[in-house]
């Protein structure tokens, strides 16, 4: 069989907890999270860098899983889609990006949020062109965007303790 | 149709409200398990050999080598899986893998089973196939000249797959009245849907001998009959259960080569079988939108009233049937529902090529018909000097109107969508005054709320729903539906929710599983919240009305009497009497057994008789308008869409909220595709995809969408759910012509075809500033043979939907 190689043995902090991981030394970290972890959550669309769903937080920095060598994760911090919900409660970006509607198929999901929230942390005001420069590597076919955006700012605003709610336009469309 | 008054004293609780979806949170914390996050105890992976030739003739075919390669456990061929599919009986021309022939590069021959996804894919190299090369056709004009060799052994002569005609009225009458007669012709290249979810499956076959598969498609039922039909099982013993789609847009509506290859590899190896397609093989499956080639001829009188017209249109289909002859339909069909058109003809043709199989992508053979009538009347406007936005204003069809091609429309919004989106962009400030390098365009558009008829005939419901409440007060709702992201399992917890009184959120949904769940047909033609929403209403009634007798009966009050909200059953007079949801559900139980109802839904007849009105009709027609401001580089061709501002008559919102999320995504879809996206082959390097690849296939990234103004329009339908219309559709079509109608208005130049790419664009303002063609598209269309036409009368003219006698008609001539 071509894969019938030792296997690597590693430790990676994944979201938060040292865990230890035996693969293929050839596998990608998509591929460890997927199948040798059973993270599913971390997507895949095509492997070649190009669509930004595989992305994940290595030492906070969004990288894309699918060009990233599992064997290169040793001792660093991979965040995923499944810790980022903290003891129970959503993070403020998973809650906006579900109430607006952010999330249609979902495939992309996991992706954005974690761009967007490496990119809160660095900037807690983004203005709207800031947001599309930092989400410009992740590709989404459903929402064109714009609930993502908005989710993205209302978050934000949460995040810094403003008491905001959803603009009315962004819902129920603009009025004439 | 649903009264408001009927619940909760005229409040509506759900409907109209932006509540969360139910699968939402799922979606955002990566719990949500689409088809190849599925893992089964010794599964084993599959992988298919697919040809690298566009068109050849199998010798011969030897797999004795990848048999031996350690890890693989089984290999199969065409000739194990003989019988033929196709989503439409009229064209089941598909083999799960190729027997004796390939006919696109990509056409699946061998399907390897191993136990990793490595092995496989070794494995396919070590497959021997002799190919007998053949002459390739790449394009319309190809297929239309070349008469052999055939792709296919059936069709209508030659490579033309299909031929139709269709003539409401006297045309020739209709030109002759006309003041102005134009002609125009149009290209709308083809373009695939790019779903970020490749398509995966899952099948196993368990020691009962039943079959189940697990797939991201958009149409389990169907697949479930393929699956039947191509396996030689009873259907019985087959379980299709679709996955949340990672993005459907039509790419996954039609049974597919892996679906039908993993089934037979389960079965023969007894183990699970996993296949996950890479993303060059999803452009392979394709079966998107077709390229289209559009003469149109419309006559006019000086106030812009269309007197007659006649459009023709050819499609590229590629190498198989799919929904391809209801797409050459779709592209003549809704040329009549927004503007009267009081004569119309239609004559349309789909050949077959070497390409991978076009099909349905959202707006499924519209939004090219619409392109070219939406830029041809803009033309139009300019001739007679009139303001394209009024011209149309002044001519739309009347609400509860039968159009000469026998669609019925019900309501109709698209007269306050025009006046709303003109209000909105200032059009009025800005059409012709923004100066060189800027402009405005316009354009309308509608699209059906669900096809009139299923893909096969039958008289069962397109829709079916049921019900069950248990005494803990819970409330599961089962539908075949199947939600690709739109929202439909949310719109069921909605419906459902609304009528019994409860939270959406207290309701458990399942759907898209053929054991647990009735048939639904799936989710395309825009036609499921329709569809559903009416099944899951009945449904809900029928529980609610036997809740109301036992609540009635408890509290010693008429049942009319009886309300539900707030988790709670009381006497509307007195609402402080009363009793919890689930205590209701306990004295239904007590009185009636077991609580399960079903509700159904069968979209009304359509008054089209002649062979052909098949395709259409619709309970409903939804409507937009759009305007598009753009800035046009005039030294590189580039069009910077700046903000669309569109609005859309949705009848009824279920969920604002997610109405503005399918709008927005229909903009930004319209924006690819005129802007950018195309499926594009070296037809003379053996047909080859210029760029299966999502670097090279240019999609709009966050950097190149626009702004998008949305305004929504409630104009409730009679036959929609809570006067519900589409909305997933619809709102793509206007922006094409829309953005080309612009560019016009900003540098002078018609760019008749899509993409209108940088490249066009600057040839046509070079061109013009050299005093020539101030126009970039195609110059003409293939002189063919058109078949006698059926000719039916129109609904003026005293018709009654059927064709006319043919030898009647003949001798009139």
């Amino acid at each position: 069989m071509a894969t019938t190689k030792q296997k690597a043995h590693i430790q990676i902090t994944l979201n938060g907890e040292a865990i230890e991981v035996a693969f293929a030394p050839h596998k990608t970290l998509l591929e460890v999270l997927r199948e040798d972890l059973a993270l599913t959550g971390t997507k895949h669309g095509c492997e070649l860098g190009e669509c930004g769903v595989c992305t994940v937080l290595i030492d906070g920095q969004p990288m894309l899983s699918c060009l990233f060598l599992g064997l290169d994760a040793e001792d660093r911090q991979v965040t995923t889609i499944e810790g980022m919900a903290e003891g129970g409660q959503l993070h403020p970006l998973q809650e906006t990006f579900a109430d607006l509607g952010a999330a249609q198929c979902g495939y992309c999901t996991p992706g954005f949020l974690l761009v967007a929230r490496e990119l809160l942390e660095k900037n807690p005001s983004p203005q709207r062109e800031v947001i599309q420069e930092a989400l410009a590597g992740n590709l989404c076919r459903c929402t064109g965007y714009i609930k993502i955006y908005e989710a993205v700012e209302l978050a934000a605003a949460r995040m810094r303790g403003e008491q905001v709610d959803v603009p009315r336009e962004s819902i129920y469309g603009f009025e004439v | 149709m649903t009264t408001d008054n009927k619940y909760n004293g005229g409040q509506k609780k759900v409907i109209g409200k932006p509540f969360r979806k139910v699968d939402a949170r799922a979606k955002c914390t990566g719990q949500t398990r689409f088809a190849d996050d599925i893992v089964l105890p010794r599964m084993l992976f599959a992988k298919l050999l697919r040809s690298p030739v566009p068109h050849a003739l199998i010798k011969h075919i030897d797999v004795s080598k990848a048999l031996k390669l350690p890890g693989v456990i089984a290999v199969i061929t065409g000739k194990e899986l003989p019988i033929p599919y196709g989503i439409l009986p009229v064209s089941e021309d598909e083999h799960t893998l190729c027997i004796d022939k390939v006919r696109f590069i990509g056409d699946p021959i061998a399907a390897v089973a191993a136990i990793d996804e490595d092995a496989a894919f070794d494995a396919l190299d070590l497959i021997d196939v002799e190919y007998q090369k053949l002459e390739s056709i790449s394009s319309i004009e190809d297929a239309l000249a070349t008469e052999e060799p055939r792709i296919h052994e059936y069709g209508d002569g030659g490579n033309v797959h299909k031929k139709v005609a269709l003539e409401f009225g006297d045309l020739e009458e209709g030109f002759a009245e006309a003041d102005l007669v134009r002609e125009d012709v149009f290209f709308y290249e083809g373009n695939t849907h790019l779903p970020l979810e490749q398509h995966a499956a899952v099948a196993h076959f368990d020691a009962d001998e039943k079959l189940t598969l697990w797939s991201s498609t958009q149409t389990p039922h169907y697949v479930h009959r393929a699956l039947a039909k191509v396996l030689g099982m009873p259907a019985s013993h087959i379980r299709v259960i679709a996955t949340p789609n990672g993005g459907g847009f039509g790419g996954k509506s039609d049974p597919f080569n892996h679906e039908m290859a993993i089934a037979k590899l389960a079965m023969i190896t007894g183990r699970p079988v996993k296949i996950t397609l890479t993303r060059e093989e999803v452009f392979y499956c394709h079966r998107g939108r077709h390229p289209v080639l559009m003469w149109v001829k419309t006559g006019v009188k000086n106030d812009g009233a269309i007197t007659a017209m006649h459009f023709r249109s050819f499609l590229d289909g590629g190498a198989y049937g799919s929904y391809g002859v209801a797409s050459t339909f779709y592209t003549g069909a809704l040329q009549t529902v927004t503007y009267d058109v009081p004569r119309y003809k239609f004559e349309g043709l789909r050949v077959f090529s070497n390409k991978p199989p076009c099909g349905p992508k959202r707006g499924h053979g519209t939004p090219q018909p619409r392109f070219a009538l939406e830029v041809q009347i803009d033309k139009i406007a300019e001739q007679l000097q009139l303001d394209p936005v009024a011209m149309r204003r002044t001519h739309l069809v009347k609400p509860n109107t039968i159009t000469a091609n026998y669609l019925r429309v019900g309501s109709i919004g698209l007269g306050e969508c025009i006046d709303k989106v003109v209000e909105a962009s200032d059009w009025q400030a800005k059409f012709k005054r923004l100066g060189y390098g800027k402009g405005v365009g316009f354009a309308c558009s509608s699209y059906i709320c669900g096809a009139g008829l299923p893909i096969y005939w039958n008289n069962m419901p397109h829709s079916g729903v049921q019900l069950r409440l248990d005494r803990q007060g819970g409330v599961c709702v089962m539908c075949g539906s199947i939600d690709i992201g739109q929202g439909s399992d949310s719109i069921l917890a909605y419906i459902v929710a609304e009528v019994l009184g409860i939270d959406p959120f207290d309701i458990r949904v399942i759907t898209a599983d053929t054991d647990l769940t009735p048939v639904d047909l799936g989710s395309y033609s825009s036609r499921v919240t329709l569809m559903t929403g009416h099944a899951s209403l009945q449904a809900a009634e029928r529980a609610r009305e036997l809740l109301a007798k036992a609540a009635a009966e408890k509290l010693d009050v008429p049942t009319e009497c009886i309300a539900f909200a707030d988790r709670r059953v009381f006497d509307v007079e007195d609402p402080e009497r009363g009793m919890s949801f689930a205590e209701a559900v306990q004295l239904a139980e007590s009185k009636f057994g077991t609580i399960g109802t079903v509700g159904s839904y069968t979209p009304p007849r359509s008054p089209g008789r002649y062979k052909g009105a098949g395709v259409g009709p619709s309970p409903a027609y939804s409507y937009s308008a759009a305007v598009a401001e753009v800035d046009v580089d005039p030294e590189t061709g580039i069009v910077v869409v700046e903000r669309v501002w569109i609005a859309h008559d949705v009848g009824q919102s279920i969920n604002p909220a997610l109405v503005m999320g399918q709008v927005e995504g229909s903009v930004y879809m319209g924006l690819g595709e005129v802007l950018m996206e195309e499926m594009a082959y070296r037809g003379n390097r053996n047909v080859v995809h210029k760029f299966p690849s999502m670097l090279e296939y240019k999609s709009p990234t966050t950097l190149e969408m626009c702004d998008v103004k949305t305004i929504l329009i409630e104009d409730p339908d009679p036959n929609g759910p809570f006067g519900a219309k589409e909305v997933g559709q619809g709102p793509l079509l206007p922006v094409p012509p829309a953005v080309v109608n612009a560019i016009y208005d900003a540098v002078g130049v018609r760019i008749d075809e899509v993409p209108a790419t940088p490249e066009k664009v600057l040839t046509a303002i070079r061109s013009k500033a050299q005093g020539k063609s101030a126009r970039y598209g195609p110059k003409s269309v293939p002189q063919v043979e058109w078949p006698e036409p059926i000719r039916v009368a129109t609904p003026a003219e005293g018709g009654d939907g059927k064709e006319l006698p043919r030898v009647a008609v003949h001798s009139r001539e």
